[in-house]
């Protein structure tokens, strides 16, 4: 039984140990040193996200509180990938603020470890404290520049929304508690009745989940958070951390709440539409690139609930597939703006004037995320999008495919903007940016993914086998 | 002996609840926004207590569940005033208005 226990609980493990070893390095001083202690950082999470390759039985612990299987070990892979690559391309910075660099990763990873505890999570209780976990954390993260005005901003914004969010779910989910008298999932899935009481608090918990997605009429603190945190932070907020929120969110839904799949059908519906549309129209007349890549991020989340709606095995299969394909534009795209605002100190459109003719192999990448974020075909993003297109499609969405048609073409407006800014405009300024090795790499291996994971059908069809093996 | 009614008792908490989200919405101090969204946490504790001892007398669920919205309750508040500490220091106000500068 011990054995198995380690093996079962094996990615929280590592990542609880790694947290352990940077405490007691953080007490050692070990930070005098920034070049290898980086270095040293850098390989554990490799090895951490080395290690979530070995396979791990489908099992349950704890009296079914705690459970993994291939989809779930397949979603704790992307989230490993995500942290694995924040902090290669924000080597530059951390080295910057080496003083506390090491807080950045301890906070980051424990940020990590309540994504797996959601990820895994087979009661509401640990569902609720897996949200925690994860999210009280990066509000000291957003907040880490103690220095800036805008970095404490984005933090308090954070803390205050995301604990009225909370709350909302757990008035939903005390009024759940009322009606059946069990939290377990495998309990309300065979046990729940679209009764009053039961939408009432299906409608609180939607409304806590929406906040935590930033998807449409709760979307207010997004854009703020963003532009306030510093790169790497963003970065990880809106891919790993909303990454762990979509998937729980998408197997709760198909899972726990199938029974009321009539009802929660029409909601995500709405929320889909109005998402798409409002963070497309709000990302016209942004200047500033992180926020302008806020709002683009909520109408994506657009999109993801666009596939949600498909209902079926396809779209789980398609939100994960966009999601992976999603964190590598995102990481891609903060990559070099981190860089750049590092160097520079300049986030605005117009200081990227002609950044083409500076720093050609930056902006080609660049580039590149962006038209895989916008979904234009040789890049995997337009593959992403058309899976979830197609899901919404076989349960005859049609109203909602013709809304994310049209939002397809705005979203192509915000991107090919940045694009002409880019590549068209003739520079106004010298932005000199200098790139690390490892970046240069990271980046390549981010670019080269997102333009092949389109064409390789495998990675799509292990993802339906996973999904397979579960529902 | 009589019992208070469980409607009474969720009625208080669903009050308590909307106060709340009222307070949250509408107060301008940062620490009154704080204390609004620790009375919505307590409303959830006040269900969860209430329907553990009217409906399911024969378990505990309700009452760790409690206890752990407590735990987390504190680990939040402990961070927010934090930042709300830090954001003192840099603005010298803790009023939403006054500390907001990212718009539209």
């Amino acid at each position: 039984m011990s054995t198995e226990l380690f093996t079962i609980l094996r990615f929280e493990l590592i990542v609880c140990v790694l947290i352990f070893l940077l405490l007691v390095m953080k007490l050692m001083d070990a930070d005098k040193s920034c070049k290898q202690l980086l270095w040293t950082v850098n390989i554990l999470l490799f090895i951490n996200f080395a290690a979530s390759f070995l396979h791990i039985p489908t099992a349950t612990l704890f009296n079914g509180f705690f459970r993994t299987n291939d989809l779930i070990e397949l979603e704790k892979t992307i989230l490993n990938l995500g942290v694995l690559l924040i902090p290669l391309l924000a080597s530059r910075w951390l080295y910057k603020h080496a003083e506390i660099s090491i807080e950045f990763y301890i906070l980051m990873l424990s940020s990590l470890l309540g994504g797996f505890i959601t990820l895994s999570s087979g009661h509401v209780l640990m569902l609720y404290l897996g949200i925690e976990i994860s999210t009280i954390p990066i509000a000291a993260l957003a907040n880490f520049n103690k220095h800036e005005r805008r970095s404490s901003e984005a933090g308090i914004k954070f803390i205050l929304s995301s604990a009225f969010s909370t709350g909302m779910l757990l008035f939903g989910i005390s009024l759940l508690y009322g009606a059946y008298g069990n939290l377990s999932f495998d309990y309300l899935q065979a046990n729940l009745t679209p009764d009053l009481l039961t939408l009432l608090a299906f409608a609180f918990m939607m409304g806590g989940f929406f906040f935590k997605m930033s998807a449409v009429p709760f979307h207010l603190w997004a854009a703020d958070v963003y532009e306030g945190a510093p790169m790497a932070v963003t970065s990880y907020l809106s891919v790993v951390s909303k990454c762990s929120i979509v998937f729980v969110f998408v197997s709760i839904l198909m899972t726990v709440f199938q029974h009321l799949s009539g009802e929660w059908l029409e909601i995500i519906s709405v929320v889909a539409i109005l998402s798409m549309t409002v963070g497309n129209l709000f990302a016209m007349r942004q200047q500033n690139l992180k926020r302008l890549l806020g709002f683009s991020s909520i109408s994506q989340i657009g999109f993801v609930l666009v596939g949600i709606t498909g209902n079926s095995i396809l779209g789980l299969d398609s939100t994960l597939y966009f999601m992976l394909i999603y964190v590598l534009s995102n990481i891609c795209f903060f990559g070099v703006l981190g860089a750049v605002a590092d160097a520079t100190g300049k986030e605005d459109l117009n200081s990227f004037k002609g950044f083409y003719r500076t720093n050609p192999f930056l902006a080609l990448m660049m580039g590149v995320s962006l038209l895989s974020l916008a979904g234009v075909p040789p890049t995997s993003g337009f593959f992403g999008k058309l899976f979830l297109l197609a899901s919404a499609m076989g349960d005859r969405m049609y109203i909602l495919i013709i809304f994310a048609g049209i939002n397809l073409v705005l979203s192509l407006y915000n991107y090919l903007r940045i694009i002409k800014y880019i590549f068209i405009d003739t520079p106004e300024e010298q932005l000199c940016v200098g790139r690390t090795k490892v970046m240069t790499a990271t980046l390549m291996f981010c670019c080269i993914a997102i333009l092949c994971i389109g064409f390789i059908s495998s990675v799509y069809q292990y993802i339906d086998w996973a999904g397979r093996q579960t529902f | 002996m009589e019992q208070i009614p469980l409607s009474h008792i969720l009625i208080l908490s669903s009050a308590l609840f909307f106060l709340g989200a009222y307070g949250f919405f509408a107060r301008r101090n940062l620490i009154t926004v704080l204390m609004s969204t620790e009375l919505i946490l307590n409303s959830v504790n006040i269900n969860f207590v209430a329907f553990n001892k009217y409906l399911y007398p024969e378990q505990l669920e309700g009452v760790f569940f409690t206890l752990f919205i407590i735990i987390v309750a504190a680990a939040e508040v402990s961070l927010s005033i934090a930042i709300i500490i830090n954001l003192y220091r840099k603005f010298k106000t803790i009023d939403i208005d006054d500390t907001t500068t990212m718009k539209y």
